[in-house]
Parts: structure tokens; C-alpha cells; sequence
């Protein structure tokens, strides 16, 4: 993955923690993880999960990063829930 | 009764129904009356006018000034009838039917009459019958006859036909107009300004109705009547202007409802009348307009708006009504193409093999980089049954998810803020209910250029009392137009919508202007106390957001007071708000505005989005989106999956696949290498060009099939020829999720339906497909997907046109959404916390760029563009406040630098106070311009919705066009280089 694509796909998840982080607390990120898993394809996916492996994700909100925590511990099995159920 | 009825319904396949013109509107009354016509009795509701009510019964009353869309006027004294009990001879358009009424339309006074009254307008009128482009299809001709005229006993005189006439009359109103040589003051010479029809005064018999339809009908007020007896005549504008100064929009309404050749298509001049007429659906926006294809043989004559048209109600605008050219322009490609790199000139070749190139090449990159190395791009420009097509190519051919659509750039975010708050991913209204509107609330979309056939519906009701909320950076021409003025214009800095929307919500909360009951009922009590507590925060108020939205708290305030308490609220909005970074956030703020009100469930309130393309609703429907399967059911249900893994005997992928912005990101890195893309131009209307250029550069395989060598397919090695939407069968859905039938008026020039392009490279992939006709594929969307179960092309044939949803439950369709529930169960209050977009102002770039699309332009302007419409608009140009432009010594008409962090562009400067200071404008309609290599890769966080209203940029004076103008026309040239096929 260029660099280019890497700074995307952490903006991204952080944009979509920032939203989930203005929501109701109690499952804010297990909502970062369905919205992740609902809408990411899994190249994105695996990249994400690689740059938390190093510190190439440093620049991830605490909350973006449980919310892929979630999905990673999840596996790649047939999701619980997906957001757009 | 019945048998006195003309049986108007046309030969099966059409879609006509009788669209004779009754004369009067129909009136809404439910108290009947009945009334004795000639002897014969009938039944109208009360305030039918006697003529419609006669022409009911078949019996047509000879009229000139009247037509049935548009209220009566009693000017031409042709229409009179004898009713019992009543003096002399009114007139039937103006007179209502009363119970027991006794009408007579035919005797011998009124004969003498109405021969009097015709033999005064054919005095003045050139009786050129025979060449006149009219012939057969004028009025006036046919009152001539129907009343009998036989003989015209005025000897010649003054007149306004004949310009070597001696009239004695001096006029300084015609003398400003007379070229030398012309020596009669009342002769006019014909306006041929306007590129699609021509303006004869020395035809016009006065009867106002192009200026009442311009009126009633359009709403621009652009023509009138100046002068008065004698001296009348019909004006465009002001004594100097022609109809191309003037404030003419040519929707074509006026050309409608001419009964002479006075307003004439120039199309019919020059081809003649049409002998035949398809009903079919525009390919422009998402208003989704019914026409008549007016056909000679297989040539197009002229498109005329279509009376039953649902959405449409028999009005058009100068796109869908004027700018078909395109379809026979000499820049279509109609043979296949392929070449092995984007830098070797194109080779014509045959289907045959262009087609295997394609699917060798396809096949080849899934063996060696994998199964979801391709993927492929559906068009919201084609038919449903095409799109459907596109996404089972990716899923049960390429056996992947990588299937997006160009609704990603625009609408996604309505998709995901509707789907989470109501539980469905459309608008909830049809087009009527408008008429039903107390207060309209736009926000981000500009009507009158992008929807203007619904524009012209919104202004009428305005028109009749309702109130108007613009939410727009820009002044947009609904602020302030002929008889229609907003009560409030909140002019907010684009990118803080959210502010905005939740500061309405904070004021109909804290003020106590909710409606408590309908939350109760409809919607989760425990939410909704949530999205109290948060929108009642002091710093949710207007006067906390002031500063940041640039919008007045008091006009805040204002407005949403007058949106709460005004009676039937309604919400239509478009990409000023879904394209930005928090799109689906305002699209939720917006839902939360209509449950909080109340004003959902019923006429003339809902939430509206304006698509943008004809099937931008439709490509969505079809399950174009990565996520999605047909009818919004994710890919990891299993279910779902199985409803077409069954059918189509192979297993689909439970992961979504790649979005655009996605494809192009991964083609960059190396992972994606093949896309089919129909009938969309992704490196012209896509964000940050650079970025899409590269991504298609770094693929081995870029299949385009278009109409034209459009931009992307510079970077393209298989051209193949698309087909235009008269040349095809099919439907479109609308805005209002109506499903409207595309009827094929020829055949495709190209050799090849879309559908059937698309089923030629399926199974040179292996896929055996055997669709003969667009109906089977219906077949098997509504086997397939539940809101279309009952779709069928019989039913449209019968209906006209239905609404989904369309199944056991609503068996005809649903015009309205949410009436006893929403889709979802109970309507969800979601909190909408303002987040400041990461594109900045600074000192290199401190004015903020916002886009969108003019009124005779339509998209990319790969159609518009090959038409007449571009007399109006040659080029893009950048709108810049006086203020701004002063203070970089710009002046009107320079060409000025355009740059972003982005890119940069060279177009020329418009001042004007439309722009607030600090703001700019510009379209994208013009590859020349290129507008979106300024634009930059942030989206919105939901969905991936590029922001393209929201781009920091500076702007300094220019010379001409940019180096990035220059190598890339140039690239551009090469990239289009054609060898013939060999022989």
C-alpha cells in the first residue's frame, strides 16, 4: 500500500470514530466496528489491521482503534451484526 | 354516454393514453353535478368548466386561447355556447357548470359567431397553409375548418404579416424594430435567436397563451404582451431584446401551447411533422419527465412533454424538451475499439473481437493477481435492467463485491442518513405532493437549474401562498425570482450544515415546537430523549453556531419557527448537502427536523432528495453499491445470498467489495486492475483528477462503453460503442421512486442495446446468459427483490408508471413512505454533532470553493455539450464576490488562476454578490476546464461521498490556460487517435 492510501484509510476510520464518538456511550466501539465491517472491503481491512501491528497506526483515535480491536478479534468469520442490519 | 366517447388509446408498446387537451384543468371538487350538453347528460365535479365538461363527452367546443394546463382565459371569443335562462353568449372556458344546467354548443347564431370571430384572425394572418411548418398540426387551421370558414370579406389592410404593406399606422414601438427595406410599422421579421425554435410574430393571433404558460406553467414571467388593440403583440424581455436576451429559460412551454407556427420547433421546419409517438422517459435528471418521441420514420422529430407524465405533469425544461442532438452526433463512436496500451492510437475492430480482447484480458488479470483484482462501475445513466446487468457481471461472473456507481459521489450519503433513521434508502414523497406544501425547506440544491420541471411545480405553489427556506451559500435564483421571494435565506459558509440543521432542531426543542404526539407514536421515545438532551445544549443555539455558519440566529430562529409551526413542512435538498465530509450527518439532522415536526407520513411534507441523474435512484435499487444486493439487503445476510445464489447457481462473497475512491486506491498500490465501466466518465466528474488518472493509468484493463470517447477513456484499452435511450427498452426510477418505462423509438446506431453489450462480454466470460429483452430481466429483479415484486412491464404498460415500493402490500406502488410506521419499525433520533471539515482556509488558500451544475448544462456535459445548449454556456467560469475579485485586480471576464492543495485550473472570472465574500463557484461541465483537478480526496465519513462543496483555494489573475491544461489536452489528442479497421 503507497503512503497515500495508508494516511486515507486512518483518516477514514478515525472519521467514522469521530462520528460514533458523539453517539450515546455504551457500545461506541462495537458501532466503529460494525460501520468498519459493514463498509470496508478487506484489503483495506488487512491493511488497517497490519498498520496496528506496527506503529504505522499511531495516528489512530483510541476509539478507531478499539472499534478495529473489535473487528480483528471478530476474525473473518460471518459477522454478528452488520450495521445495515 | 360511453359511446360518444373517442376512444384515444393508442396501438400496445407506445404507452399512449388520450392526451386530447379538455381545455380547462380538471377541477378537485368530490360534489358532482350534472348538466345537459347537446341533449346529452353528464357528470363532472363542481367547477368544471362547460367546455371540459363537453369535451368529456366528446363534443369539442372550437377554442384558440384555451388548453388544459393552465386556467381559462376568454379571450378568443371562439368558444361561446347558448345556455337556458342566460343572456348572449358566454364563453364555455370561463363559464363553471351548474346542476340542471342546459347547454347548447351548436346552432346557427353561434355558428355565425364563431365564423365572425375567425374570419377577423385569418384577416391578419399570412395564408401560407401550404408551406407553413404547421401544416396539419395548427390550430388555427383546424378552428377554420371546424367553424366553416368559407370566405374572409374584409378587403386587405392593415396587418402584421405582410412587411412591404403600406399601413398608415405609426408605431415607435415596431419602427425600433424595422430592418431597412420593411415598410409596414406593424411587421416584425421572425426571431430565430433561440437555437431550437423560432418566433414569427407575423403569425401570432395574440391569444396569450406562450405568455400564460410561461406563467402558470414555467414560472419565469419572461414573455408578455406589450401594446394594446391593434398594437398588441407578444414580447420576449424587454422592445430590444430577442428570446436569446431575454429572461427566456426555453423549457419549451410556450412552443407547446402555441396554436399557430408563430412558436415553432425549428426541428419540425426542417424534418415536417411526425406521423407517430412513443411515450418514453428523458435521460437528463432525476425528475424523470415523460415525453413523446415524435417520430418521421426513424428519425426524431421533436420531444413534447407527455400530459400523463406523473412526474412531469406535461412540462419540460431546454434539456429533456430541446437537447436530444447528441444522440446523432457526428462524435459518437459506434465501433468497438481495443488497443494494448493507452498510448498506441485506437484500432477499429469487430464486436467479435472486441468483445474477447475484453474478456481475455478480464480472465487473464483474475488469474494471475486474483479474483478481486476487477471490478465495475454501473451507470446512472442507463436503465435498471442495465445496471442490474453490470452488478451480477461483478457478482456471479467476476465473483466479487467490487461493483460502485456514481450515486457514491453523490447520494450515498442519502442512502446511509435515511436507511439508519427511517429504514429505507429514498425520499418519501412523490412530485404532487408539493401541491399540499405550507413551507418548503430547500437546503444545497438549486432547482431551477438542476431540477428545473420541479422547480416550475415548487413556484407555482409558492406562488399560491407557500413559504420558502433557502439553506444555500449561494444566492440562488428561488431567493428572489418573478413572484417568488423567500421568507428567509440562510446564506451559511459552506461545510457547516450540520451547525445549521442541529440549530434548527435546538430551536424547535427548546421552544416547545414539537410534535410530541407523533414522536410518541412513531418514533423510540428513549432516543428521542437522548437527541433532546444533546440538541438543547447552549451551544447547539443559533447564536452559539453564528459565527461559525456565517447565518443570522435571528433569521435561524425565524426559520425554524416557521418550519415547525407552518403547516405542512416539506425538506427537499440535494448535493450541497451530501457532498461533504459530513453528508450523511446533515441528511440524518435533516430526517431528525421532520420527526421532531411531525412532517412526515402525509401530502406536501416528507423528506425529499433531488437525485441527480435520470437513474441515480434506480442504480442504487439495483445493488450497484460494494455492500449491497439488489433492493439495500447487505452482503453478509445470508439470506439475501441465497435468494441469488440459488438463481444463478454460484456462491457471492459475504464481504463488500471496493467503493470507487477504493478501486482507484488499490490500483495505485498495485491490487486492482481491471474495470468495466458503463456509461460514466469518472475522470471528469470524479474528485481530485490527478488521483483518478493515475489509478486508471496503473490498470491493465479499462473497458469503457460510452457514447463518446469520453475522458476516462483516454485511459481506456476497449472502447465499446454504448447506445442512446431512444435507441434502447427499459426503465428509469426517479427521485420519487417511480419506475418509468424507456422505450426504444429506433434502433441502436452502435448495432447493440446497453443490456446487450453487457450480456456479450458476461458470457464471453462463461457466464451463458439468455436475455432476449429487457423484460426478462425485470423478471427477474422483481423475483429477486421484494419492494419490486409486482414490477412488470405488463403493469407499466397499464399504469404508466409505478412507485416501490410495489408488492403484495402496495400491489400498484407507494406514492407516499412512513404513512402508519417507518420502514425500519419506529423512526430513530440519531445526535448530529457539528465536525469541521479538515480542508482549511489559510494564507495560501483562504477562499472556499463550492460546485455545482448551471440550468442548460447537465453533468459532465458529455451530452449538453453536443447540443445547442452550450449557446448558453460556452465554458465554465468561476463566480467570485466584487470584494474578492477587487482585491486580486481581477476584472469581469479575466481568466484567472484557480488552485487548490490539489491542483490548479485557468477559467474566466464572473463577479458577482451571488457568492458571499470569501467564497467561489464554479461548474464542471467542461473538460477543457477540468474543474475537479482542484478538488481533493476528503469524503464524507460514512460513506465515502467525495466533499466537493467544500475546497480551501486561492484565485489570482491569469493568462491563459494552466500547464496541467495543456499537457493534458495534449495527452488527451493523442489518447483519441483512431486507425481505421482493416480491410
Amino acid at each position: 500500500m503507497s503512503s497515500d492510501t495508508d494516511t486515507k484509510l486512518i483518516r477514514m476510520a478515525n472519521q467514522i470514530a469521530t462520528f460514533f464518538e458523539s453517539q450515546p456511550p455504551g457500545d461506541r466501539a462495537e458501532r466503529v466496528a460494525a460501520h468498519l465491517r459493514s463498509y470496508w472491503e478487506p484489503r483495506m481491512r488487512d491493511r488497517l489491521f497490519a498498520m496496528m501491528e506496527t506503529d504505522e497506526a499511531q495516528d489512530l483515535t483510541p476509539l478507531a482503534r478499539r472499534g478495529a480491536e473489535i473487528w480483528r478479534a471478530e476474525g473473518h468469520a460471518l459477522p454478528a451484526r452488520s450495521e445495515a442490519q | 354516454m360511453k359511446d360518444f366517447l373517442i376512444p384515444f388509446d393508442g396501438p400496445g408498446g407506445t404507452g399512449l393514453k388520450d392526451d386530447r387537451d379538455l381545455g380547462t384543468p380538471a377541477s378537485t371538487s368530490t360534489t358532482m353535478v350534472t348538466l345537459s350538453i347537446d341533449g346529452f347528460s353528464v357528470t363532472v365535479p363542481e367547477g368544471t368548466s362547460v367546455m371540459r365538461a363537453s369535451a368529456e363527452l366528446g363534443i369539442e367546443v372550437p377554442r384558440l386561447c384555451a388548453s388544459d394546463n393552465m386556467e381559462a382565459f376568454g379571450s378568443c371569443r371562439l368558444c361561446v355556447v347558448e345556455i337556458e335562462g342566460r343572456r348572449g353568449t358566454p364563453a364555455s372556458c370561463t363559464t363553471p357548470v351548474a346542476e340542471g344546467m342546459v347547454v347548447r354548443t351548436q346552432n346557427e347564431k353561434l355558428r355565425k359567431l364563431r365564423r365572425g370571430v375567425m374570419e377577423l384572425y385569418v384577416s391578419d394572418h399570412p395564408l401560407d397553409c401550404l408551406t407553413c411548418a404547421a401544416n396539419g398540426d395548427c390550430e388555427l387551421q383546424d378552428m377554420a375548418g371546424a367553424v366553416g370558414l368559407r370566405d374572409v370579406r374584409y378587403t386587405p389592410g392593415d396587418n402584421h404579416y405582410d412587411p412591404s404593406g403600406s399601413g398608415a399606422r405609426s408605431q415607435a414601438e415596431a419602427r425600433l424594430r424595422q430592418p431597412e427595406g420593411i415598410s409596414n410599422p406593424q411587421y416584425v421579421p421572425k426571431d430565430d435567436s433561440n437555437p431550437y425554435f423560432s418566433f414569427d410574430p407575423s403569425k401570432c393571433i395574440v391569444c396569450s397563451r406562450c405568455v400564460r404558460a410561461c406563467e402558470e406553467v414555467q414560472g419565469t414571467f419572461a414573455l408578455t404582451i406589450e401594446g394594446r388593440g391593434f398594437d398588441s403583440r407578444v414580447s420576449a424581455g424587454m422592445k430590444l431584446d430577442d428570446f436569446m436576451t431575454s429572461d427566456c429559460v426555453s423549457c419549451g412551454a410556450c412552443v407547446q401551447a402555441c396554436p399557430t407556427a408563430t412558436l415553432q420547433e425549428k426541428s419540425v421546419a426542417e424534418i415536417g411533422t411526425p406521423d407517430r409517438a412513443v411515450v418514453t422517459t428523458c435521460a437528463y435528471c432525476g425528475v424523470g419527465c415523460s415525453f413523446k418521441a415524435e417520430m418521421r420514420g426513424d428519425e426524431l422529430v421533436r420531444m413534447t412533454p407527455y400530459k400523463h407524465g406523473k412526474a412531469n405533469r406535461g412540462h419540460s425544461c431546454v434539456k429533456g424538451r430541446f437537447a436530444y442532438g447528441y444522440a446523432a452526433h457526428k462524435d459518437r463512436i459506434l465501433n468497438p475499439m481495443i488497443r494494448d496500451r493507452i498510448d498506441e492510437p485506437w484500432r477499429e475492430v469487430s464486436w467479435d473481437e472486441a468483445i474477447a480482447f475484453a474478456a481475455d484480458r478480464m480472465r487473464g488479470i483474475q488469474e494471475t493477481h486474483g479474483r478481486k483484482s476487477i471490478g465495475v462501475i454501473t451507470s446512472s445513466r442507463c436503465t435498471n435492467e442495465e445496471t442490474y446487468l453490470v452488478q451480477k457481471m461483478a457478482r456471479a461472473v467476476f465473483r466479487n463485491n467490487n461493483t460502485d456507481t456514481c450515486a457514491r459521489v453523490c447520494h450515498s450519503p442519502t442512502g446511509y442518513g435515511l436507511g439508519q433513521t427511517y429504514g429505507t434508502s429514498a425520499g418519501t414523497q412523490d412530485f404532487d405532493s408539493v401541491e399540499d406544501s405550507d413551507v418548503v425547506v430547500v437546503i444545497g440544491a438549486n432547482p431551477t437549474d438542476g431540477h428545473p420541471v420541479f422547480a416550475s411545480r415548487l413556484k407555482k405553489r409558492l406562488r399560491e401562498g407557500a413559504k420558502l427556506i433557502v439553506v444555500d451559500p449561494r444566492r440562488i435564483d428561488l431567493v428572489r425570482s418573478p413572484h417568488v421571494e423567500a421568507a428567509h435565506h440562510l446564506p451559511l459558509r459552506p461545510g457547516t450544515n450540520v451547525a445549521v440543521v442541529t440549530a434548527m432542531a435546538h430551536v424547535i426543542v427548546t421552544e416547545g415546537l414539537y410534535d410530541e404526539a407523533f414522536i410518541r407514536n412513531r418514533c423510540d421515545w428513549e432516543e428521542f430523549q437522548d437527541y433532546v438532551e444533546f440538541v438543547a445544549e447552549d451551544r447547539h443555539s443559533p447564536e452559539a453556531v453564528e459565527l461559525l455558519t456565517g447565518v443570522s440566529a435571528k433569521d435561524l430562529r425565524e426559520a425554524a419557527r416557521l418550519y415547525a409551526t407552518g403547516g405542512n413542512g416539506a425538506i427537499y435538498y440535494g448535493l450541497g448537502v451530501t457532498e461533504h465530509s459530513q453528508g450523511s450527518t446533515t441528511v440524518i439532522g435533516i430526517a431528525n427536523l421532520a420527526m421532531l415536526t411531525g412532517n412526515i407520513g402525509r401530502k406536501g411534507v416528507g423528506v425529499n432528495p433531488l437525485r441527480g441523474q435520470n437513474n441515480v435512484q434506480g442504480s442504487c435499487d439495483m445493488g450497484s453499491f460494494p455492500h449491497e444486493l439488489p433492493g439495500y439487503r447487505h452482503v453478509s445476510g445470508a439470506e439475501a445470498r441465497e435468494v441469488f445464489e440459488s438463481l444463478w447457481g454460484v456462491e457471492i462473497d459475504h464481504e463488500p467489495g471496493l467503493r470507487i475512491p477504493n478501486m482507484l486506491d488499490a490500483a495505485v498500490d498495485g491490487t486492482f486492475k481491471g474495470l468495466y465501466c458503463q456509461g460514466e466518465d469518472i475522470l471528469q466528474s470524479d474528485p481530485d483528477t490527478k488521483h483518478v488518472a493515475a489509478g486508471l493509468a496503473a490498470m491493465d484493463c479499462v473497458i469503457v462503453q460510452d457514447l463518446f470517447l469520453n475522458e476516462t477513456a483516454n485511459y481506456a484499452h476497449v472502447f465499446l460503442p454504448g447506445s442512446t435511450f431512444l435507441e434502447k427498452d427499459g426503465t428509469f426510477t426517479n427521485a420519487e421512486r417511480r419506475i418509468n418505462r424507456v422505450r426504444k423509438v429506433m434502433a441502436p446506431k452502435n448495432g447493440y442495446a446497453d443490456w446487450e453489450v453487457t450480456q456479450l462480454l458476461a458470457n464471453a466470460m462463461g457466464a451463458g446468459w439468455t436475455y432476449t429483452h429487457p423484460a426478462q430481466i425485470m423478471a427477474e429483479i422483481a423475483a429477486t427483490t421484494p419492494s419490486f415484486a409486482h414490477v412488470s412491464y405488463e403493469l407499466l404498460e397499464e399504469k404508466g408508471s409505478v412507485q416501490w415500493p410495489c408488492n403484495d402490500a402496495a400491489p400498484e406502488g407507494t406514492p407516499l413512505m412512513h404513512i402508519d410506521g417507518f420502514v425500519r419499525g419506529r423512526g430513530r433520533f440519531i445526535r448530529t454533532e457539528y465536525v469541521a471539515t479538515d480542508e482549511k482556509t489559510g494564507p495560501r488558500f483562504p477562499l472556499l470553493l463550492t460546485t455545482g451544475r448551471i440550468l442548460s448544462q447537465y453533468n459532465v456535459g458529455a451530452q449538453t455539450r453536443r447540443t445547442e445548449n452550450s449557446r448558453w454556456h460556452e465554458e465554465d467560469v468561476l463566480e467570485i464576490h466584487p470584494h474578492d475579485a477587487e482585491t486580486r485586480g481581477v476584472r469581469e471576464g479575466d481568466f484567472v488562476r484557480l488552485a487548490s492543495r490539489s491542483g490548479e485550473t485557468t477559467l474566466r472570472a464572473e463577479i458577482t454578490d451571488r457568492v458571499s465574500p470569501g467564497v467561489v463557484y464554479t461548474t464542471f461541465h467542461h473538460p477543457k476546464t477540468q474543474a475537479n483537478v482542484i478538488t481533493t480526496d476528503f469524503s464524507d465519513w460514512a460513506t465515502n461521498c467525495p466533499e466537493y462543496k467544500v475546497t480551501a483555494v486561492q484565485v489570482s489573475p491569469s493568462n491563459g490556460p494552466s500547464e496541467w491544461q495543456e499537457d493534458y489536452a495534449a495527452q488527451a489528442d493523442r489518447s483519441r487517435r483512431i486507425l481505421p479497421a482493416a480491410e
